[in-house]
């Protein structure tokens, strides 16, 4: 089972919910997924559609909501989202995300540890968006974060985990969970990082622009199972030179004499 | 009365409480925060919590994100 601040989590699998053709494609991944955290974004209510509203295709009861506070520039903009969405969930949990430039959607490390620090005061669980640099990590996990979610690569870049040394390291040295997030884009990079040792993946974008989500959500599930076995069985060591994998003794070219 | 709600300077009648604007733009309390001059308003106050003019009002909720 996986922990976050006291919380158990049986699937290790987070849900974005955004850029779902319906709600109803949506929450039919959810459960596809079987995943148990969702992600939601804070967002004007669109005033000629007022009853354009995603909770009503998902229950506060079913899922942990980890509301994010997208769309925050700074760390002032962000702590007003993360209080926005405490009123709106009435929960605490927070995917503090602060990205300033709209072209790569990078983190603001600066910004980003600020929120922190302020939110976990406030009574926030802050599960920080980050660039994968553990350095930042420890840092953000000293000043309260119940987790710390490092990116595989850009947001909706569908690129992998392009931060594999970095994570690693982060893996290694975290005493809170380790959230990938970001970049995931097919299954075979969600059982990358869990292979790693990644407690949990966050994946959006991948599952909610297949051709099929409810079926793409499945294969994520099973990636992501696969790789946190293939984690706890213990991975072999990597290896520039080739070791043989049948006997080396008993070669019917050493015996005849010859290819030696 | 002159009210910026979500952005749009709009002129209102006959609007005198927070409450009074959800009905009249027909939002179910319970799917909204309202922010009024930057101050979140609870759900329980929206009757008794008067609006006036100038006033700037965020209506939020929660949309699909990652």
């Amino acid at each position: 089972m996986l922990t976050i601040a006291g919380t158990e989590f049986r699937s290790r699998l987070f849900l974005g919910t955004g850029k779902f053709s319906s709600s109803a494609v949506m929450a039919e991944a959810i459960a596809a997924s079987d995943a148990q955290m969702v992600t939601v974004a804070l967002r004007r209510v669109d005033l000629d559609n007022p009853d354009d509203d995603i909770m009503k295709a998902l229950s506060l009861r079913d899922y942990t909501f980890l509301p994010n506070t997208s769309g925050a520039r700074d760390s002032q903009e962000a702590i007003r989202l993360a209080h926005l969405a405490r009123a709106a969930s009435g929960s605490s949990w927070l995917k503090l995300e602060v990205t300033p430039d709209p072209r790569t959607l990078l983190p603001d490390p600066v910004e980003t540890l600020l929120a922190t620090e302020q939110l976990v005061k406030d009574g926030f669980i802050v599960l920080p968006y980050m660039n994968a640099d553990p350095i930042l990590a420890l840092k953000l996990q000293d000043a309260g974060a119940a987790a710390v979610m490092p990116l595989g690569s850009p947001i909706g870049t569908n690129q992998g985990v392009l931060t594999d040394f970095q994570v690693e390291i982060i893996i290694e040295q975290a005493k809170v969970p380790v959230v990938v997030d970001a970049g995931i884009g097919a299954p075979s990079h969600a059982a990358y990082a869990m292979e790693m040792g990644a407690d949990a993946v966050l994946v959006n974008t991948a599952i909610s622009v297949a051709g099929n989500p409810v079926a793409m959500a499945e294969a994520f599930a099973k990636a992501v199972e696969a790789g946190r076995a293939a984690y706890l069985a213990g991975m072999g060591q990597r290896s520039k030179q080739a070791s043989a994998s049948s006997p080396e003794s008993g070669q019917l070219s050493s015996d005849l004499g010859f290819l030696s | 009365m002159n009210l910026t709600v979500n952005g749009n300077n709009t002129s209102f009648q006959d609007i005198k409480t927070v409450t009074d604007l959800l009905i009249f733009l027909k939002l179910e309390p319970e799917t909204v925060v309202v922010e009024l001059n930057t101050l979140i308003i609870q759900p329980e106050s929206y009757a008794v919590t008067t609006l006036h003019d100038g006033d700037q009002v965020e209506i939020i909720r929660f949309v699909g994100g990652g």
